[in-house]
């Protein structure tokens, strides 16, 4: 058994960059990647697009990640875990076989399945959002429990060099391999909450490394186009050092690694995921060398016994239009246009939203501390049930051109279909997960 | 004298469904004890009335240090069905670090 392996995070979103993981595999001395690939709403996504293909569902990107890594993750010996397969794990399975026998390069795949959980819904269950059965938010669409380590760790038992799995907690794609290699007890929780710190800092891999983080002349962070990603030293005491590929962007340091640490967590002595409820309240982090972090003090509880469930719902469409208004009074002739949409769209939509884009579009407020902005851009969106109706609302906007304010231009319109995402939890027995090996 | 948190600390925020999380992390450890005394949660709330719907809950992580303010109600219904610009409510931590905290 090993007494240190290297894990490496490769890409902390499904639109992720594509070199870093390639530059970690190449020049990382890895012993396993991560590539987390997979959000909230992105698997319900998925499931409609195996609905009307059975042999999609996995990731867009899947294809170009594994056609640009497979070549050096055999040559270097590093073996690949991934949640890439989003609603369809046997079918990126298939595929990443295709892909390598068309490159020529044996490979054994694992893929894990048993995260879709549909079939074992009634509908009936209570959305934890909205105190409601969950058939009340609209028509469902897909349900997916997180699965951890343990529906991974048969997959590490095989030779597989890939494993590809739906949704699972995004900490245990790092936990798994830690208690794989080190023998470690899914029973020691304190040991296992140690690795989800690990997992929690990489898992959304440049954010780690000075993605992000910076803001110029306050926390400035070189050569940013060529951000490197994280890689993980973690020894058989669960003790971690961060590092990432020297000569790559990109900065490590304690305070990159505090954002992180506390990066969407609630309550920070009760991070809940499959494996643990983690507490991060004890951790401390330090700087051992230039874009070297140590991490150590993770703690956790025994394992819930349930687990969460993520559903996917019909929720109708949202139509957009934006115009713009700069120079001279930008935001007096702004506002005019929209209350003029306003007056005309009120009665047709319960809930429409007009934003003044350069003002107080994302933060609702903009504190009375600014003065006018020079341009400003309206937008004006609209919640509706028929992409008809959505449509209105761009129409709308297009045709201030002719009757609305002095000066408008550059409309824009947009329909989006929306999924919506509510959760429940599941008894963790009610989801089983099964490991399915592939060669190629 | 009045300062903005964002002279003192940085902060990132994260989303879970409706909900809003707010790290602030002090540049200096010795300005943690000063952000503990005055950012409280019922300072976060009335800051940001017009975007936090629900209740603020703070946590202290002294160790760090930092605080992190988890914030109900924040996300216009959440990333999925909200019709605001930034769903996730990304931008958000820049909109703690404007408060003027001092006299």
């Amino acid at each position: 058994m090993k007494e240190r392996i290297r894990i490496g995070c490769g890409a902390g979103f499904s639109g992720d960059r594509l070199e870093p993981a390639v530059m970690l595999v190449q020049q990382g001395q890895l012993d396993y990647l991560v590539l987390e690939c997979l959000a909230e709403r992105t698997i319900a996504l998925a499931q409609k697009r195996k609905r009307q293909d059975p042999t999609k569902g996995y990731d867009p990107l899947l294809e170009r990640r594994i056609e640009s890594l497979l070549p050096h993750l055999l040559a270097n010996n590093v073996r690949l875990i991934t949640n890439m397969g989003a609603a369809n794990p046997l079918a990126a399975a298939e595929k990443i076989c295709g892909i390598a026998r068309r490159l020529n390069l044996p490979i054994t795949v694992a893929a894990v399945t048993g995260d879709d959980v549909f079939d074992q819904l009634s509908g009936d269950e209570t959305a934890l959002e909205t105190g409601k059965p969950l058939t009340d938010s609209g028509p469902l669409i897909s349900a997916n429990a997180y699965l951890g380590s343990d529906a991974i760790l048969p997959a590490l038992a095989t030779s597989a060099s890939i494993i590809i799995t739906g949704r699972v907690a995004d900490p245990s794609l790092f936990v798994s391999p830690l208690v794989h290699e080190f023998g470690w007890s899914l029973d020691e929780a304190d040991q296992i909450g140690q690795g989800t710190v690990i997992g929690h800092l990489l898992e959304c891999a440049g954010q780690l490394t000075g993605g992000y983080f910076a803001d110029p002349g306050r926390k400035n962070v070189p050569d940013m186009a060529h951000l490197g990603h994280p890689f993980a030293d973690v020894s058989r005491d669960g003790a971690a050092v961060f590092g990432k590929v020297a000569g790559t962007g990109g900065h490590l340091s304690v305070a990159t690694a505090k954002e992180q640490l506390l990066y969407e967590v609630m309550d920070p002595s009760r991070y809940i995921t499959p494996d643990v409820i983690a507490d991060f309240t004890q951790v401390r982090l330090t700087e051992s060398g230039p874009n070297q972090v140590s991490a150590s003090g993770g703690r956790g509880q025994t394992r819930p016994d349930t687990l969460k469930v993520s559903i996917g719902y019909e929720a109708g469409y949202i139509g957009e239009g934006e115009i713009s208004y700069a120079g001279s009074n930008a935001l007096g002739r702004a506002q005019l246009a929209g209350s003029i949409i306003q007056e005309r769209l009120q009665e047709r939509f319960t809930d429409l939203r007009i934003d003044y884009i350069g003002s107080t579009s994302v933060h609702r407020t903009n504190f009375g501390n600014y003065p006018d902005p020079y341009e400003i851009r309206l937008r004006v969106a609209g919640k509706a049930t028929t992409a008809q109706q959505a449509a209105l609302v761009g129409e709308e906007v297009e045709a201030l051109y002719t009757n609305g304010p002095a000066g408008g231009g550059g409309a824009r319109k947009y329909i989006h279909e929306v999924v919506g995402i509510v959760s429940t939890l599941l008894p963790r027995l009610k989801a089983t997960s099964h490991v399915t090996v592939l060669h190629a | 004298m009045k300062r903005k948190l964002y002279d003192l600390a940085h902060s990132r925020a994260g989303d879970k469904g409706n909900t809003l999380t707010l790290s602030l992390i002090p540049y200096r450890a010795e300005d943690y004890e000063l952000l503990r005394t005055l950012v409280t949660a019922d300072v976060v709330k009335n800051h940001m009335r017009d975007i936090i719907a629900g209740d603020v809950i703070r946590y202290e992580l002294p160790n760090l240090p930092a605080l992190q303010f988890v914030c109900q109600q924040a996300l216009t219904g959440g990333v999925t069905t909200s019709l605001t610009m930034d769903t996730h409510g990304k931008s958000l931590s820049y909109a703690l670090l404007e408060m003027e905290i001092g006299d």
